[in-house]
């Protein structure tokens, strides 16, 4: 007989390749035929990927807006400060930092630079300008705080070596506390009262903007020995220590050998904690990276559960089109589909339904995003990250496929012979 | 070719059994055009049901093409009605979204052929029955014997041992039947077997053999001149 039927020798993984490949096709088309259905059946998956875009774009635009601030201070930067642990603070101990580290860091550690101390002050009076007061915070540093910190004066000059030496009285002024204050664009030769004491004002500096919706301006600097004189003999203040490691790779291998000086010089035992703490800046963008990595999962975990809602809802459409096209699967079954096929068929099709919900909520999630940050003020723009559109379209996928399940063994099971009579 | 011995299918209707076909003994040849006949009740959407493989039956044993069918699998079963049975319904059973060219290529998918090769051989069985110029069509824009043309076409596509027509011109006018019964004859000329099964005695007067059904058992089994 001319007609028998030949052998079609066919390689089996093309072979699934093309069922796919038809699965998909024969997907977008009853969805095409069905569009209101399909759209309001994707609904719950669109909503759920928004919510969770949204609120993933808003949270890592924040999170790379600090972290490029924290990076504009130079990865090689490094920060000591006084630490007093729980033990020493209930027995009434209160580490610091003195002069004294200061000149050992300076002389007895290799590879570094600017080294520059820092104290903050809390001075009665606070920063005043005839009638005009400001919330500024007082910084006592020396000339190198300019280059560890990489900020400098817009007008004016910093504090150089001899200010501080000679203990002078001049004062640089961030941005926000010159607006405070009521000062004129150039205010250089203008004298304010810092702690009830009279300041010459030398220089302003650059505006360095907003983090967290705080002004990074709202500060005045005057030298560190002036700071010391006017804290008072018997109130040596605490105080930081800022460095620049002169080699990026030198970082840790400077932080322990800063580790090792500093607990000899506080004749720290080997069994007790350090009394102070060196942070680089590489250390706190990883902090502040974790911790935002851990609230965008949390956040993202509570809303993705609404993603489960969409699943449902999938599931009840699949349901109901097994049941419509059960006539369609009765001719599939008697023309010669496997099992595997039909149920790989509807469960395709589920996933698809969700995959394109899926996609759909990326897009309007992140345009909510944009809105969102647009509508707070000094709020970043927000950022979707590669592994929140992978991993939202990822779990879409297995939220079709969950729930796809079910109406796809229904759809499989089926009798062909039932299923060809079905009305 | 095909062969049943002892053929039997019992229902179980609530606590009532109802017995469709009862000691089916029936051999077909290749190339035979056989028509199936009895009343409705008869047992021959049963009998079609067991040949063309959708359903088992209780008792017996089908052998199509030198293999044993009673045994297999549901799969298995999917497998056989894919390669060696081609299938023909009164309401021809096409997917109204598709095209022509997608409803005939149907079977080949679950074969696992490149769609260039379904598509070819769709088009030529479509060329087959008179049909190569609309075969981006959807079957909503066929009249009904077109569309018996159509499922023609998709039961030859997987080039099968056996044509199996569940009253193919149920929801056909006359004339148009008589057309329908001609696309058979060649069929049958060219070396098909084929088998048909009807209540219309003009159909099976198109038949070589008639094998008449009556309450589950074969009660005539004849040949005749086939009508021009």
């Amino acid at each position: 007989m001319s007609n028998a039927a030949p052998i079609d020798d066919v390689n089996r993984l093309q072979a699934v390749f093309y069922a796919v490949q038809e699965c998909v096709r024969s997907a977008l088309g009853s969805i095409r035929s069905h569009r209101m259905r399909s759209f309001l059946t994707m609904l719950g998956v669109i909503i759920g990927v928004a919510s969770v875009i949204c609120i993933v774009s808003l949270l890592q635009g924040l999170t790379r807006s600090v972290m490029d601030e924290f990076q504009g201070f130079g990865g090689n930067a490094l920060q000591i400060h006084s630490h007093t642990s729980r033990e020493d603070w209930l027995i009434g101990k209160w580490n610091r930092l003195r002069p004294a580290d200061l000149e050992l860091v300076k002389h007895r550690i290799a590879g570094i630079s600017n080294v520059t101390p820092m104290s903050g002050l809390n001075l009665p009076g606070g920063v005043r300008y005839g009638s005009n007061t400001s919330g500024a915070q007082v910084f006592a540093t020396t000339n190198w705080f300019q280059l560890v910190n990489q900020s400098y004066p817009r007008k004016g000059r910093f504090i150089t070596d001899s200010d501080n030496n000679t203990r002078r009285r001049i004062v640089v002024l961030g941005d926000k506390a010159r607006v405070d204050l009521k000062l004129p664009e150039d205010p250089l030769g203008t004298f304010i009262q810092v702690g009830g004491e009279w300041f010459k004002i030398v220089g302003v500096m650059e505006p360095r903007g907003e983090m967290f919706g705080q002004s990074m301006d709202n500060y005045v600097v005057i030298p560190f020995e002036t700071g010391r004189a006017l804290a008072g003999p018997e109130r040596e203040p605490d105080m930081q220590i800022l460095l620049s490691v002169d080699n990026l790779d030198a970082v840790d291998d400077v932080t322990s050998r800063l580790t090792a000086l500093l607990r000899r010089a506080h004749k720290i035992g080997p069994k007790d904690p350090d009394d102070f703490q060196v942070t680089t800046s590489q250390s706190i963008t990883e902090t502040i990276a974790r911790v935002s990595g851990t609230i965008t999962l949390v956040i993202s975990a509570v809303v993705g559960i609404s993603l489960l809602v969409g699943g449902v809802g999938i599931m009840n459409i699949m349901l109901v089109s097994v049941t419509e096209r059960t006539r369609e699967i009765g001719i599939a079954k008697a023309l010669g589909a496997p099992r595997s096929f039909i149920l790989m068929q509807f469960l395709i099709e589920a996933m698809v339904l969700a995959v394109i919900g899926g996609i759909i909520g990326i897009g309007l999630g992140w345009l909510l995003g944009v809105l969102a940050a647009k509508m707070i003020p000094h709020f970043p723009p927000p950022t979707v990250p590669w592994w929140a559109v992978v991993g939202a379209t990822g779990f879409s996928a297995l939220v079709g496929m969950l729930f796809g399940i079910l109406p796809a063994r229904r759809a499989a099971n089926l009798a062909p012979i039932d299923a060809l009579r079905h009305e | 070719m095909i062969e049943l011995r002892g053929i039997g299918k019992t229902y179980q209707m609530g606590s009532t059994e109802l017995v469709a076909l009862a000691d089916i003994n029936l051999k077909i040849a290749r190339n035979e055009y056989v028509a199936l006949v009895g009343p409705s009740g008869s047992g021959k959407s049963t009998m079609m049901n067991v040949l063309g493989c959708l359903d088992l039956p209780t008792t017996g044993t089908y052998t199509l093409d030198g293999e044993a069918v009673a045994g297999l699998s549901e799969d298995q079963l999917a497998r056989v009605r894919n390669r060696k049975i081609g299938f023909i319904f009164q309401s021809y059973y096409l997917m109204p979204r598709t095209t022509l060219a997608d409803n005939v290529a149907q079977p080949l998918i679950y074969r696992g052929l490149a769609p260039n090769v379904r598509r070819e051989r769709a088009n030529e069985a479509l060329a087959r029955v008179g049909l190569e110029s609309r075969t981006l069509h959807k079957p909503n824009e066929l009249s009904g014997g077109q569309r018996q043309r159509v499922a023609i076409a998709r039961a030859l596509v997987g080039r099968p041992d056996v044509l199996l027509a569940d009253e193919p011109t149920g929801n056909l006018d006359s004339k148009t039947a008589r057309e329908i019964m001609g696309v058979f004859g060649d069929l049958h000329r060219e070396g098909m077997t084929i088998i048909i099964v009807t209540h219309d005695m003009a159909v099976a007067g198109h038949c070589q053999r008639v094998v008449r059904l009556h309450d589950g058992r074969i009660v005539e089994d004849r040949e005749q001149a086939v009508l021009a």
